[in-house]
């Protein structure tokens, strides 16, 4: 973790109200890993007072990638920002998420199955962010990819390119069925689970809404698939100083910017 | 030559250096800027960003004889200016900070002042007393005011509310030890003056405040609050104003030093309390934002009194041109 003024590479408009910016962090490639958020000042004033945390969403030789959807003043500001200008960052911060312990070993080794791994990948809204980083090390990797895209309409769904890109095999859900399946992307991701004898029985990877990642979590219980969530939290410090980010889990409060984002999702004691 | 011009500079150092020198109680603080208490944890997670032994002192996370597992989340929320916070003094009580936060804070060349709560006298004590065996702390912050607890000891929302639980408390903690008391009052009062005058005559050394301001959010949408608690207490920029007016009262009501905090974010805004009558003063909410602050807010203050060829910070405590 550490603080340090990043310049701005690109900000490009993705969707209505998608961007994804670039900045530069030169060292930081092999230190950040999927699953692991930057939390951004967003100007040199303290309006808006809180720094922004932002999943890295590619990560690359030049810098950074953050994908965000303007929701507020920071978000706001953050889409005005041009090539040069500057951004107080700290960062990486966070756990990240473990994909090397059992899927990784397995697809490498590949002792016993000579099958590689098929790891899903859901994603709620701007929650497909840190999951296209994930998706990119994972397909590196020699994994197989299912992603479940979730959003209120086409207009949001985002990402959905580059997970093809990739070879993964790529699920819409949009809300008001303007896209691909009518409905809640976790509807979408029991009807597969229920349906098919397609194995994504790995590992589920999942970020987005908490509702819908209690609904994931739950999937995942009853098919006893492993599965990791990244919880969305108000974060202030992102640094584990605040203890404003605290998450009820099995073993009690954890913060959500140092234990987390990233959980095993059984661990979750959900709202 | 050079053995001169070495000579002179380290001259104008210490001369330097001296001028924001202040005393607390027994405390001697190298510069008047601490690290208020709940944002800086126990130092040692914060370390990788500032060089915490640059700074006057800091105040750890507030601790408790037992474990707190703290407030339900959600836990903090940003307002317009403000950090609305409910966090519940979590902490892992006063085993844990014995074995593991002291080694760290031991390293420490800056006085550190443990900040503590207790659901009931007794509890204050038995810190104050395994407290006071511990070589590196340096004094107690006697947290009066979380607005996130509730305290046996008194039929008020919280103690610093009830003059006669606060003299009462810290006439006993007085008693039972030597190091450097300081009480931490809240906003929350009718004449926070009285209050500070209560907690003077009772042996506190010092008078730290604010705490933050009691408030809530409602969630339109959910119709419910924002905060897992329903209420919490509010920080940062917003409650400057009503901060300053605080230690203004307070400074004019007790003698002994006045350690003021409430969105302090910069060196203009230490220095407006410095004149309303703080001695040193506490950077909370800052900390979470720019964990550099407390440095820069040194030497904002050592170039304003550098300009206005002022030989000593506390020259200016109280100095406000009324």
């Amino acid at each position: 973790m550490k603080q340090f003024k990043a310049k701005v590479i690109s900000n490009k408009k993705i969707a209505k109200d998608h961007y994804i910016l670039s900045f530069k962090a030169a060292g930081l490639r092999k230190k950040v890993k999927p699953g692991q958020f930057f939390n951004v000042k967003v100007n040199n004033s303290y309006k808006p007072l809180l720094r922004k945390p932002f999943g890295a969403h590619k990560i690359t030789r030049k810098g950074i990638e953050i994908l965000y959807k303007v929701v507020g003043e920071a978000t706001e500001i953050l889409s005005t920002k041009k090539k040069g200008d500057v951004l107080d960052v700290l960062g990486p911060l966070g756990n990240g998420f473990d994909f090397k312990s059992t899927a990784h070993s397995s697809a490498k080794t590949g002792t016993g199955s000579p099958q590689p791994v098929v790891a899903t990948l859901v994603a709620g809204g701007h929650g497909v962010a840190p999951l296209a980083a994930l998706g990119k090390e994972l397909s590196d990797a020699g994994h197989k990819l299912s992603v479940f895209i979730g959003a209120r309409s086409k207009k949001e769904v985002v990402c959905e390119k580059d997970f093809r890109k990739i070879g993964a095999k790529v699920f819409v859900a949009t809300e008001d069925g303007s896209k691909g399946y009518k409905g809640l992307v976790t509807n979408l991701l029991k009807n597969k689970l229920r349906h098919t004898t397609y194995d994504i029985r790995d590992t589920i990877y999942a970020c987005g809404p908490n509702p819908m990642l209690k609904e994931v979590a739950k999937l995942a219980k009853r098919y006893k698939i492993p599965c990791q969530v990244s919880l969305e939290e108000y974060i202030a410090c992102g640094t584990g100083t605040c203890l404003g980010c605290a998450v009820k889990t099995r073993s009690g409060y954890r913060l959500v910017c140092k234990d987390g984002p990233v959980f095993d999702a059984k661990e979750i004691i959900w709202r | 030559m050079e053995m001169k011009k070495g000579h002179m500079t380290h001259d104008t150092r210490t001369r330097d250096n001296a001028a924001l020198e202040v005393s607390i109680g027994k405390l001697r603080l190298k510069n008047p800027v601490i690290l208020a208490s709940g944002t800086a944890g126990f130092g040692k997670e914060i370390k990788d960003l500032i060089d915490i032994n640059k700074l006057g002192a800091i105040v750890t996370k507030t601790i408790t004889l037992n474990k707190r597992e703290g407030n339900p989340p959600p836990r903090i929320v940003e307002t317009p200016s403000g950090l609305l916070n409910s966090i519940g003094l979590d902490n892992d009580g006063l085993k844990d900070f014995c074995f593991k936060k002291v080694p760290h804070l031991e390293r420490l060349k800056i006085p550190v002042i443990v900040s503590i709560a207790g659901d009931s006298t007794e509890e204050f004590l038995k810190l104050t007393r395994e407290l006071s065996k511990i070589k590196c702390v340096k004094a107690l912050e006697i947290n009066l005011s979380c607005p996130n607890v509730i305290h046996k000891g008194t039929k008020c929302r919280f103690l610093a509310q009830d003059k006669i639980a606060v003299r009462k408390i810290i006439k006993k903690i007085r008693k039972t030890t030597s190091l450097t008391l300081i009480a931490k009052l809240s906003p929350n009062v009718t004449d926070i003056g009285a209050i500070a005058k209560e907690a003077q005559k009772a042996g506190s050394d010092a008078i730290s405040l604010i705490n933050t301001y009691p408030g809530m959010l409602v969630d339109t949408d959910t119709m419910k609050p924002k905060l897992g608690n329903i209420t919490g207490g509010l920080s940062g920029p917003a409650i400057k104003p009503l901060a300053l007016k605080c230690v203004w009262d307070v400074y004019n009501t007790v003698k002994i030093p006045v350690i003021g905090m409430g969105g302090i974010m910069d060196w203009r805004d230490a220095i407006e309390f410095i004149l309303s009558g703080a001695s040193a003063v506490q950077v909370g909410t800052a900390n979470f934002i720019n964990p550099r602050a407390p440095l820069e807010i040194i030497k904002g203050i050592k170039e304003y009194l550098g300009k206005r060829k002022i030989k000593s910070i506390k020259s200016l405590v109280g100095k406000l041109r009324t």
